[in-house]
């Protein structure tokens, strides 16, 4: 389990322990043996140094509780969606142009002309709203099987806030394809955030960067999408699954203990 | 519970450790200091001074970064905007018993998406306006800001979203909308109706600065929804 020693330039090479008589270090062997080891001393050598392989089998390895079902995969899911969701977007954000002018060829023309580009798109446009339903699949199944009380509250409550968080996602990027429905579905989504008491008017023109829907609404729109909400949905995913993995996950409600002659005298008392 | 208990009294021992002019535990002569980790005449240790100091730099570094950025995001609610004013015909083209559209720029700089509709008819003895005045409707549509089109025949204004629809003053009389229409400064300059501003009206009609759609004016309303510094002020 060591780092392959032909990599290792002479001066950083391990002193020999006195007392041993190799020649370089290794325990002999043909070279075809020592290739075959490289990759489980590769493996040796990240572990040694980052405790890797600990952490990870802890997170693959850890006990789940009797009676788990598909219902529990729902929550991996919504995670392969979100991952689909970054990928094809940040391959859509290489073709489009997010100017008032020029955003609406650039998405025919990502639609129309780039290779697998109508793909691409229909992914990330079809998988906003299979990532939607998957999450309220998800939620059904914490809600029902009791999974929220205590001492996963907290988890419950990240979980509302990346809900929040991906139909901001969902609001921001219809505007983007800049067409006749996007366009006025974004005016009367904001025309609706500015009904809020108080508050409501500034945050219309915060979303607008002005009274009126104008020059840098879209690039605003676009910076919100692909910069500033994935980041928080990203850090919000991570504290969520490290919860997850912290306390574990629950056996489904009817998985409780058989309740013998013996067990209800004990809770008669 | 045994490791907080530990962990106290490792941080006491450090404290000591820290102590060099009365740490003269052992010989009993003199006492020990309370807290420990005191010298003498301070009135805090060292390694308290030190933790704010170093939290009070790391919160001005990170101001420094954070204000400005939060106050570049919203910087535009605060922008004055300048009046434009556009020419949208003679006043031969307005009669006071009908609307006519005309299309001008609200917003430059962005083509098709900075346009928008008004309907102009001239002002009309009948609701005591003055006849020299015309009178400019925006088609924003007071519920949520759909285009609402003219209907010659029932002389009234009518939203295709939500089904709102208002008279010939613009005033609702069916559907959702909770003000009615707003409208655009006009004037008349070298011959030729201009368009300007935007304003929004209470039920009465009252001149207000413009509001979002959506908004009630008029009355508490008023201060509920409070004006906005990027639009420009009431007639």
């Amino acid at each position: 389990m060591k780092f392959p020693d032909v990599l290792i330039p002479p001066p950083l090479k391990k002193p020999q322990k006195p007392g041993t008589n190799g020649t370089n270090g290794t325990n002999g062997g043909t070279p075809v043996d020592r290739a075959k080891e490289a990759p489980a001393d590769l493996v040796g050598w990240l572990d040694e140094r980052t405790g890797a392989t600990s952490f990870l089998t802890g997170m693959l390895y850890r006990k789940v509780p009797k009676g788990t079902n598909w219902f529990y995969t729902l929550g991996s899911a919504t995670l392969f969606a979100f991952v689909v969701q970054a990928v094809t977007g940040v391959f859509l954000a290489m073709y489009y142009d997010p100017s008032p002018t020029q955003a609406y060829g650039s998405v025919t023309h990502l639609t129309n002309d780039v290779f697998l580009g109508e793909f691409v798109r229909g992914m990330h446009k079809w998988g906003a709203s299979v990532m939607i339903i998957l999450i309220y699949l998800h939620m059904a199944r914490t809600f029902v099987f009791g999974a929220y009380k205590y001492p996963r509250e907290l988890n419950w409550v990240i979980g509302v806030v990346l809900l929040i968080l991906t139909m901001v996602m969902g609001f921001t990027g219809y505007l983007l394809p800049f067409d006749q429905r996007s366009f006025w579905a974004t005016v009367v989504g904001v025309n609706i955030n500015g009904t809020g008491p108080f508050i409501g008017p500034y945050l219309s023109d915060f979303l607008r960067a002005g009274a009126d829907f104008n020059a840098v609404t879209l690039s605003r729109f676009y910076a919100i999408h692909m910069l500033l909400i994935p980041g928080l949905l990203i850090a919000l995913i991570g504290a969520h699954l490290y919860l997850v993995v912290k306390l574990g996950t629950t056996a489904p409600p009817w998985m409780h203990p058989k309740r013998n002659r013996a067990i209800a005298k004990e809770e008669r008392v | 519970m045994r490791a907080r208990r530990a962990s106290t009294h490792l941080s006491l021992n450090l404290a000591d450790a820290a102590d060099k002019t009365n740490g003269q535990a052992g010989d009993g002569s003199q006492p020990k200091p309370h807290p420990p980790g005191y010298f003498e005449g301070e009135s805090m240790s060292r390694r308290r001074a030190l933790t704010v100091a170093g939290q009070a730099v790391g919160g001005i570094a990170g101001a420094i970064i954070v204000l400005p950025a939060v106050g570049f995001a919203l910087a535009p609610i605060f922008e004055k905007p300048d009046e434009l004013w556009e020419s949208v015909g003679p006043p031969s083209r307005f009669t006071d018993k009908t609307y006519k559209p005309v299309v001008f720029t609200i917003v430059e700089g962005i083509g098709e998406a900075g346009k928008t509709t008004a309907f102009v008819r001239q002002g009309s003895a009948k609701y005591n306006e003055n006849p020299n005045s015309y009178v400019a409707i925006s088609t924003r549509c007071a519920h949520l800001g759909c285009p609402v089109n003219y209907v010659a025949a029932a002389q009234s204004f009518v939203c295709p979203c939500h089904g709102g629809v208002y008279d010939f003053q613009g005033k609702v009389i069916g559907g959702p909308p909770v003000r009615p229409l707003d409208r655009f400064q006009t004037r008349v300059e070298k011959g030729e109706v201009q368009i300007g501003p935007r304003y929004s009206v209470t039920s009465q009609l009252q001149p207000v600065r413009a509001r979002d759609p959506g908004e009630f004016t008029g009355g508490v309303w008023n201060y509920i929804y409070p004006p906005r510094p990027d639009t420009a002020p009431a007639p």
